[in-house]
């Protein structure tokens, strides 16, 4: 018995068990093993990338000169860098209307808010076509100039990612202690004062993450672009999708990896800014 | 908290941008959705107009959804999910329950490694799945060399499984890690003291305990998992078709939109229904709450 009662051999010490330690490692292998292969392969000189041939950046070069692909993806970051303004703004309004706010119906009003994120993408795409469609927004946005033209697109994204937003700056202002806010106001201040100067700065943490939140949310997007977006008009992912349906080839691959950069280095960002956060008064 | 009354200005410059937004590019949409399904292609000079459709509040659209074709599509779909759900689960558990026996120090970055798969673009991660299973895909390469295959794997129900399963299981693993994470210790010690076998305590004290976080992640998984579009349409082919791609395909190449918005609101319902037996669920159990 005394063998067994080493330290980390306690009988909840799961975490040293090797059989918990090898099926951990496998899931974990099966979650990035794809990942890394596509990453690894938008070096590589084999053109059908099926065996790895040798190292290259000419694939990247490729991908840089076509233009096709450089437009879709300067329109993905056009349309993520408005719909984060947008519905950064926006759903904070509605943050800080839940939070300070008592009103008829508030359950009901927070039950249609949550919507966008319950329903299916499918769903709320095809409902914002018929819309667009029905409106003859479809057909007048889509001959506006640049960057206008991506009106319907980032209408449609700011309406799916604002409640994301005001779910994480809600949870933020949560801890929000209101003699702060009373404080200020007997000091004399006015209402916006107060808010300019206690208010945001203590929601700040919440704005960024859920603005980066937005951010990843509308880049990712390919369900709802891809039913409101006019023929003229492709984003990144839409794009993907019209090349992957012909075939694999390194050039996605380099496209591809400068998403994931650009997705990943905002996440790690996004989790460094409410790190500090969670330590102080939050 | 204040009443709307007391600071009326205030209350109304909050309200007005996102209710705003939501009614006109959210609930009103919806609306016309709706209304979309209850109507028929009008008939204009003896022809099946294209474009025009008219509200005549018929239900043809919901009684085809009830077709043989249509209902084995539907079926397909929930047991598709069904079945995606149960490996997220199966696989997303020792994750959890890994990451939350782990030292200290290693959690958040653990953590880190589940959620960062998710934040990637939907469609590079399933573009990645298409290297790795197709026909020289780098499993096929990998048995080749014990002399086996190669195999077709992809464009079957097998692809679009691991597909939803290698999407959807940071949904799985979030709501697991937080209820094992607050999960009482001194309970499966006791269990253990007591004289039961390390599997019986998973059986009888671990698992009921962390019911909630279990029907949280089953729910999360599974509602996404029902209305995919993506992950059959380029994993599954002509082979694995699901509920989601009858939809697109009305809304597109079929053009029948009164017949893609009734599947869309039946679609809905199930969503709803998934979301109520959740509640129900959770107000029901006792245990740790997510």
């Amino acid at each position: 018995m005394w063998a067994r009662l080493k330290p980390g051999q306690g009988p909840l010490d799961y975490g040293n068990r090797l059989w918990l330690k090898t099926l951990f490692a496998a899931i974990f292998i099966m979650l990035y093993v794809p990942i890394v292969t596509l990453i690894a392969f938008s070096f590589n000189t084999d053109k059908r990338g099926v065996v790895w041939r040798g190292f290259t950046f000419q694939n990247y070069v490729k991908a840089w000169n076509n233009d096709a692909l450089i437009e879709a993806l300067t329109n993905s970051i056009v349309i993520a860098l408005f719909a984060t303004v947008l519905s950064t703004i926006i759903g904070a309004l509605v943050a800080l209307l839940l939070w300070r706010f008592r009103f008829p119906l508030k359950t009901a009003y927070e039950g249609f808010m949550a919507l966008p994120i319950v329903i299916p993408e499918i769903c709320m795409g095809v409902a914002l076509l018929l819309f667009f469609a029905n409106t003859g927004m479809m057909e007048t946005v889509v001959s506006w100039i640049w960057p206008f033209n991506l009106a319907n697109i980032i209408i449609a994204h700011v309406a799916f990612c604002f409640p994301f937003v005001t779910v994480v700056v809600r949870s933020r202002l949560v801890g929000f202690n209101r003699q702060l806010e009373e404080a200020s106001k007997d000091l004399g201040a006015s209402e916006w004062q107060t808010f300019w100067n206690v208010i945001v700065p203590f929601m700040k943490p919440g704005l960024i993450a859920g603005a980066l939140l937005a951010f990843t949310l509308s880049l990712d997007d390919f369900v709802i672009t891809f039913f409101t977006s006019g023929p003229e008009t492709v984003t990144f992912p839409v794009k993907v999708y019209s090349l992957v349906r012909r075939g694999v080839s390194p050039e996605i691959n380099a496209a591809s990896t400068v998403l994931i950069v650009i997705t990943v280095v905002a996440t790690v960002l996004a989790m460094k800014l409410q790190a500090p956060a969670k330590q102080g008064k939050g | 908290m204040d009443s709307w009354r007391d600071n009326s200005r205030v209350f109304w410059t909050l309200a007005l941008p996102g209710s705003f937004w939501l009614i006109a590019f959210f609930i009103v949409p919806l609306g016309l959705l709706f209304f979309m399904s209850f109507g028929e292609k009008a008939v204009i000079d003896g022809q099946v107009s294209i474009t025009e459709v008219d509200i005549t509040g018929t239900l043809t659209n919901y009684l085809r959804s009830f077709d043989a074709v249509y209902l084995t599509i539907i079926w397909k779909s929930i047991w598709v999910s069904a079945l995606a759900t149960v490996f997220c689960l199966v696989t997303a558990y020792p994750i959890a329950f890994g990451i939350c026996f782990a030292p200290e120090r290693w959690k958040p970055l653990l953590l880190l490694l589940v959620i960062l798969p998710f934040w990637i673009n939907l469609l590079i991660r399933t573009y990645a799945l298409i290297a790795v299973f197709r026909t020289q895909g780098y499993v096929n390469q990998a048995l080749g060399l014990f002399g086996l295959g190669p195999y077709d794997m992809l464009y079957n129900n097998f692809s679009v499984i691991f597909g939803l399963v290698y999407v959807y299981m940071p949904f799985m693993v979030l709501p697991l890690y937080a209820t094992i994470e607050r999960l009482d210790r001194s309970f499966l010690e006791a269990s253990l003291d007591l004289g039961a076998s390390q599997f019986r305590t998973f059986l009888s004290v671990t698992v009921p305990l962390t019911m909630p976080g279990i029907i949280s992640g089953i729910i999360l998984v599974f509602i996404p998992c029902l209305g995919s579009f993506l992950t059959p349409d380029l994993l599954g082919g002509a082979n694995a078709v699901m509920i989601g791609n009858v939809i697109e395909r009305q809304f597109k190449a079929a053009n029948d939109w009164p017949f893609g918005s009734a599947l869309s609101f039946l679609l809905m319902y199930a969503t709803f229904g998934a979301l109520a037996l959740r509640s129900l669920l959770a107000r029901r159990s006792k245990a740790v709450d997510v």
